[in-house]
């Protein structure tokens, strides 16, 4: 890696499940704790449903690079039918990290997408989200994995990022309802 | 001294507008410059400034009421892209040669056809003769301090010109970056009031602008333009150190990155810079002694400066993110060839055109490329002096 000390996140959804705003949310997170961040989506003709990037790279020092992510620290799938699809796990290396919002395994996505090295978690995100959002979009409990699992950015600073992006637009019902995902992500993603 | 937060490159840049709080703003949405002006006119829609909007049909329009409106005695901003600029072409040299201190952020993107919504820098390389100061950008930190800077540079009673700020498209507009901002005040009395010499509203000092001038008169015109032009250098400097005091970061022409003991080196703009960067420290991990230029001035063309920087070196790259058409290598490239040019110095420079229609640059890319420089020093000539990094073939 260039950066010793840089995470870089790569993040795979489809188009209207949020993963654009989970890449830059989760570095204006990080930005708000303090580190240097940065969040882009990958352009393109924008279409509800197609397969869709988003990259977020969070590190001690300032980045300078401009380039899209190839080398990714952790992976992050909103849609378990991108896993054949979409190469999600190219250049994902020996320490990697995979988070995929599914109800199957980790042993099962393991094995669906014939990963050797790294780590696999699972979460069923899109359940959660309309369990407690009421929608189907699994962005919220995805961050709260990526929290979780990598400790990159704090669950508190996620929930107070969504109480700061979400409650003047949404209202109070739906950001508690984000707010509730998070804690059922943290509870209920599961490794290896 | 700032405050530190995290914003895409067209809302740092819309930002700083809201800092500067001008006078008239004429807007005309295009990809990927839509945002800023979103965000602008949002600025102007919660009375967070006092700017008269005007929605215009069309980029012509825009720059035509941008024109009158900066000569008129209203500080005035507008921002597009692409082929939003190229409609522009006619009334960017009318602004320019009226002497319409007028602000513009240009996003770069690519001009069709194909049709591509992403980055390169044909837009506003298109336009360097048309006698407008052009300022690029590395990062959002970037687009906000040149966005400031900008209207002092243009407003400066040697200037007078209007001034184009560029960031890249996506890579810079729809990227959030960490970066510092100033507050409100200090922006407000960093840039004044708007006082230009002559107003066609000043109706105690009648004046006739836009008149016709033939062959008696048009020569001259053009001359103090092209004085105009010179004067900014100065200014450019000025200013950017004085945006030192009240930032903590002073601007100059380029920036140099490792290039004091550097043997070969690469030169380049906008976001591709930062990129640079990481190249160059890749590049020396494997045992290149390697720097880079990173150009931020355009026009006026600090070719002197650059000449004196880059004298030392045994061999550079010019990377272009652009072409020139049946000449060899691009824009940035020729200028730096051609400020060679009896100075003496016997650095190899090469051309390198790269990303065009937003094609993705990689450090490595450009770290592979600064290797090529080096065996360019080895034989002690240039091998290709037309590359492309990053092209399929």
């Amino acid at each position: 890696m260039v950066n010793g000390d840089m995470m870089e996140i790569r993040w795979h959804g489809r188009g209207g499940q949020g993963a654009k705003t989970a890449a830059t949310l989760v570095a204006s997170v990080a930005v708000h704790e303090d580190k240097f961040a940065q969040g882009f989506p990958e352009y393109g003709p924008e279409r509800a449903g197609a397969p869709i990037r988003g990259y977020t790279r969070i590190s001690d020092g300032q980045i300078h690079q401009h380039s899209p992510i190839d080398h990714p620290d952790v992976v992050v799938v909103l849609d378990e039918t991108l896993l054949e699809i979409a190469n999600v796990t190219d250049g994902l290396g020996e320490d990697g990290v995979l988070i995929v919002n599914s109800d199957q395994s980790p042993e099962e996505i393991r094995k669906r997408v014939k990963l050797e090295g790294g780590k696999v978690y699972t979460v069923d995100a899109t359940k959660i989200a309309v369990e407690t959002i009421g929608r189907p979009i699994p962005n919220t409990p995805m961050m709260a994995a990526v929290s979780k699992v990598t400790g990159v950015v704090t669950r508190k600073g996620i929930e107070e990022s969504l109480r700061e992006k979400l409650g003047h637009k949404f209202g109070t019902a739906i950001v508690e309802g984000n707010i509730a995902a998070v804690a059922r992500a943290f509870e209920e993603t599961r490794g290896e | 001294m700032g405050e530190r937060t995290i914003l895409t490159g067209n809302d740092a840049a819309a930002l700083a507008f809201m800092h500067v709080n001008p006078d008239v703003a004429a807007v005309f949405p295009i990809t990927p410059q839509t945002e800023l002006m979103h965000q602008f006119t949002q600025y102007v829609a919660d009375g967070e400034v006092d700017t008269e909007l005007i929605p215009v049909e069309s980029e012509h329009s825009a720059m035509s009421a941008a024109l009158a409106s900066a000569l008129s005695g209203a500080r005035t901003i507008t921002a597009s892209s692409s082929a939003g600029l190229a409609l522009m072409w006619e009334m960017l040299y009318v602004t320019a040669s009226s002497r319409a201190p007028v602000v513009m952020v240009d996003v770069n993107r690519a001009l069709s056809a194909p049709i591509n919504i992403h980055c390169d820098h044909s837009d506003s390389m298109g336009a360097r003769d048309a006698g407008w100061i052009q300022i690029f950008s590395e990062n959002t930190q970037e687009s906000y301090d040149n966005a400031i800077q900008a209207f002092r540079i243009a407003e400066h009673s040697d200037v007078q010109l209007p001034v184009m700020v560029t960031l890249d498209g996506f890579i810079l507009s729809h990227t959030m970056e960490v970066l510092e901002i100033l507050d409100r005040e200090t922006v407000q009395k960093f840039v004044g009031e708007y006082n230009i010499t002559t107003k066609l509203l000043d109706f105690d000092n009648p004046v006739t602008m836009g008149p016709l001038a033939l062959t008696p008169h048009y020569f001259e015109c053009k001359r103090q333009q092209i004085e105009a032009m010179e004067n900014a250098r100065k200014v450019i400097l000025d200013i950017g150190k004085e945006y030192g005091r009240i930032s903590g970061r002073s601007y100059g022409y380029f920036e140099e990155y490792k290039l004091d003991d550097a043997e070969v080196g690469v030169m380049v703009l906008g976001s591709t810079a930062g990129t640079a960067k990481v190249a160059v420290d890749l590049a020396r991990d494997k045992g290149i002694k390697a720097g880079l230029l990173k150009l931020r001035v355009f026009r006026p063309f600090p070719g002197n400066e650059i000449v004196e920087a880059i004298k030392h070196l045994k061999a550079l790259a010019v990377m272009d993110r652009s072409a020139s058409f049946g000449l060899t290598g691009g824009p940035v490239f020729n200028e730096v060839r051609s400020a060679s040019y009896g100075a003496g110095i016997d650095t190899l420079i090469s051309s390198v055109i790269y990303g065009l229609g937003g094609r993705d640059t990689y450090p490595e890319q450009i770290a592979d490329l600064l290797d090529k420089v080096r065996a360019d020093a080895d034989a002690g000539k240039v091998r290709d002096v037309q590359r492309f990094v990053g092209l399929r073939e």
